[in-house]
């Protein structure tokens, strides 16, 4: 059996807050990867750390306790991936996370906007730009600042948090039966992603198993969202080098797959379909008959208009050899998902960790060399491919009739459970941990996007300002995801 | 140029004719309340929705400003009496106008306005500010000047500058972190002005009504000309109430 993607640890016992950064360390130095790394206040005034570690072993958790007097050297400068993991526990606890090389906001909960610590660059030929929060287009929010040498762009700073609607503490606040809803809107267009994600960790914790078909209509509800996604991205890099019939194609042939989520679940976002315990909506057998001949369609108009984008000079003049983040980078900032595997890493959680809907039916891993908006782009043309191939198989399985909601009853008192979800963009995590009484007392989600908007910065690096535009739909990040 | 061609070719024709007359498959739209009993004192419905969209349930009114579809509500309910249909013309002036019931089971038809119809009837620029929205509803305001939706052929577009738009289309509960940017943007709009909320969480706050984030004073002095209900509205939604208030294309 692969490994599993979702975890379940009772009572742990926590470590000193040396020796949870002694065991951090050389587990990270052992290889792992931290997934997600986050501080719970607790009533005693201690902080409470987690740790969710990956290996080929799979999943593992490490759990520590450190007391805001002492705080906790950060690990920051040896290991570049705990960047944001460490400035959020700072953020959201107070926790002083000494030796950190910018402890700066990830998401102003408290702190005027205007107060952010902004980087300055000195010089007589230097100049800044800033762009935001509101952009040019139908967006989100985020603000980012350029420190440009003329065109060439030095650094790019983007501060975030113009979105925070505390959605965390909401999920606590609420009745547990509100909490889906809630997380459909982490980031609107990632519902099936997170809601998945969510509903793993949960599950787990409350000791309820889903039938396999519901796993794979989880699956088939993801892999329309992925489809869907990356169309909208490939379609505003199109449009924003001026490659018009791939910006309108591209847009189109999204709007066939959103409106076939629709058909199957009443939302073109994929809102209502998972819930605790299962699926809202399952797919009859009439039904799965009938999409394969719309996706056959999709699959040959898909080909047509891709075949023009990869074949054209002036599209791939405009997008070789910009923004490029070098494996090594995307390692070190521990960068994850599409992005990750467009720098040729080999990360993937459908494929480490597949559950039973890749286990069945397993999803080839995709991934590009080059790591340069040409490599994002084609990435997710050949991940569109590969999963209405996906899609077609999964559709053949029978019985994907909903069964009825299972019932998720009491926790388990002093329990930590994790979910890990491979959404479009890349993995998302939600974390729950109950008290003594088997009450939720803290929720932590995590959008793949927390970790890749530093990656965006670091991959305009040396680049011109006017390739801002293209390299930033190339992340296709989200502003509302960092910032809950 | 060949290779151009087939996909000009498989592009066909996309546009829909008659907006108004469109009727999205299976879209989970508006709630329909049966106007039969409940069971006594049953509270099901409300207890599920996470939206406290039920403002009274003697008789049972859903405030569609608050409703973001999950359709949560109708498998709990005992005696059935919530279905939901495909409806996009749900638009409102009035906030009032977003309760229904099973006596008022839709919002009032939008009646045009003929001081928006000459201002603004034949062009129209919309500025789009996103405070704390969820990509959804910048998702479905992205739609409508797709070639689906193509609400350009009407002279309605959305435009970059505050100071080139007619009107605000606020989407997001309002952030405090989005509060003053909102403010500054609406200020550089030019007179004649309008806002316009789009989506339960403009509406209303939506399910973050509650959120000490939450900063909603600017609708108090702002107060919307038209309410555009859904989390997301599907596009048509604002499309009809658009096109009904200004006057445009009237069978
Ligand atoms: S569909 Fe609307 S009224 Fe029903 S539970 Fe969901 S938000 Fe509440």
């Amino acid at each position: 059996m692969p490994p599993s993607p979702y975890l379940v640890a009772s009572s742990l016992s926590p470590l000193t807050h040396v020796g949870f950064n002694h065991a951090l360390r050389e587990r990270l130095e052992a290889g792992a990867r931290a997934l997600t790394y986050f501080g719970a206040p607790l009533a005693d005034g201690a902080i409470e750390l987690t740790a969710l570690l990956q290996d080929e072993q799979g999943l593992s958790v490490l759990r520590g306790h450190a007391t805001g007097d002492a705080g906790l050297p950060a690990l920051t400068v040896q290991f570049p991936q705990l960047h944001i993991f460490e400035r959020e526990i700072h953020e959201q606890t107070g926790l002083p996370m000494p030796g950190h090389p910018w402890l700066k906001p990830v998401r102003s909960p408290v702190a005027p906007m205007a107060a952010y610590p902004f980087f300055k660059m000195e010089g007589k030929e230097v100049h800044e730009v800033a762009v935001g929060p509101i952009h040019a287009g139908v967006i989100e929010p985020g603000h980012f600042r350029f420190m440009c040498l003329g065109e060439q762009v030095h650094h790019l700073e983007i501060q975030l948090g113009f979105q925070h609607r505390g959605i965390e503490a909401l999920v606590l606040q609420r009745p547990l039966a509100h909490a889906a809803a809630l997380v459909e809107t982490i980031a609107g267009d990632t519902s099936i992603g997170h809601t998945w994600a969510f509903c793993r960790a949960l599950e787990a914790m409350a000791g309820v198993t889903v039938t396999d078909e519901v796993e794979i209509v989880r699956a088939i509800a993801l892999e329309l969202e992925r489809v869907a996604m990356h169309l909208t991205g490939l379609s505003g890099i199109a449009t924003d080098i001026g490659f018009l019939q791939g910006g309108t194609t591209w847009g189109r042939l999204r709007t066939t797959l959103i409106n076939l989520s629709m058909q199957l679940c009443g939302s073109r976002f994929g809102r209502g379909w998972l819930r605790p315990g299962g699926v809202r909506f399952g797919i009859d057998a009439e039904t799965a008959r009938r999409i394969p001949d719309l996706l056959a369609q999709f699959q040959r108009d898909m080909r047509t208009v891709s075949a023009l984008f990869e074949t054209s000079l002036s599209v791939a003049g405009r997008l070789h050899e910009v923004g490029t983040v070098t494996a090594e980078t995307a390692r070190e900032l521990g960068l994850v998902g599409m992005v990750a595997r467009a720098s040729s890493l080999d990360l993937d959680q459908r494929v480490a960790l597949p559950g039973r809907a890749y286990t069945r039916l397993p999803m080839p891993h995709a991934k590009q060399l080059t790591g340069d908006v040409w490599a994002r782009a084609a990435l997710r043309i050949d991940e569109i491919g590969r999963s209405v191939v996906w899609l077609l198989q999964a559709l053949a399985v029978p019985g994907l009739d909903a069964p009825p909601l299972q019932p998720i009853g009491a926790l388990p008192p002093d329990t930590l459970a994790i979910g890990v979800c491979e959404g479009w963009r890349g993995e998302t995590i939600h974390a729950l941990q109950t008290d003594a009484n088997g009450k939720l007392r803290h929720f932590k989600a995590q959008d793949p996007s927390l970790r890749n908007w530093f990656g965006l910065a670091v991959a305009l690096r040396g680049n011109d300002i006017s390739d801002f535009p293209i390299c930033n739909k190339s992340f296709d990040l989200s502003y509302c995801g960092n910032d809950l | 140029m060949l290779r151009s061609l087939r996909v000009r070719i498989s592009q066909g024709r996309q546009y829909i004719g008659d907006l108004r007359a469109a009727a999205p498959a299976n879209f989970r739209g508006m709630p329909v309340i049966a106007d039969a009993a409940c069971a006594p004192a049953c509270r099901a419905c409300a207890d599920a929705c996470p939206s406290n969209a039920f403002v009274s349930l003697d008789p049972v009114q859903i405030d569609l400003g608050r409703c973001v579809q999950c359709g949560d509500c109708a498998p709990v309910c005992p005696e059935k009496k919530l279905t939901f249909t495909n409806a996009c013309h749900t638009a409102a002036v009035l906030r009032d106008d977003l309760l229904i019931s099973a006596h008022r089971p839709a919002p009032p038809p939008i009646a045009v306005s003929a001081a928006l119809h000459k201002q603004f009837g034949r062009s129209l620029r919309l500025r789009s500010v996103s405070a704390g929205g969820c990509n959804g509803c910048e998702s479905e305001l992205n739609a409508v000047s797709n070639v689906n939706f193509d609400l350009g052929r009407y002279g309605i577009e959305f435009v970059a500058s505050p100071r080139h738009a007619d009107g605000l289309v606020i989407s997001g509960p309002i952030t405090r972190n989005m509060a003053e940017p909102l403010q500054l943007c609406f200020d550089a709009l030019p007179r004649p002005r309008f806002v316009l909320a789009f989506g339960a969480c403009a509406i209303s706050g939506g399910l973050f009504a509650e959120a000490p984030q939450i900063e909603r004073q600017f609708l108090d002095a702002n107060v919307p000309i038209l309410y555009v209900p859904g989390c997301p509205p599907h596009p048509l939604t604002l499309v009809n109430g658009l096109m009904d208030l200004l006057g445009i294309a009237l069978p």
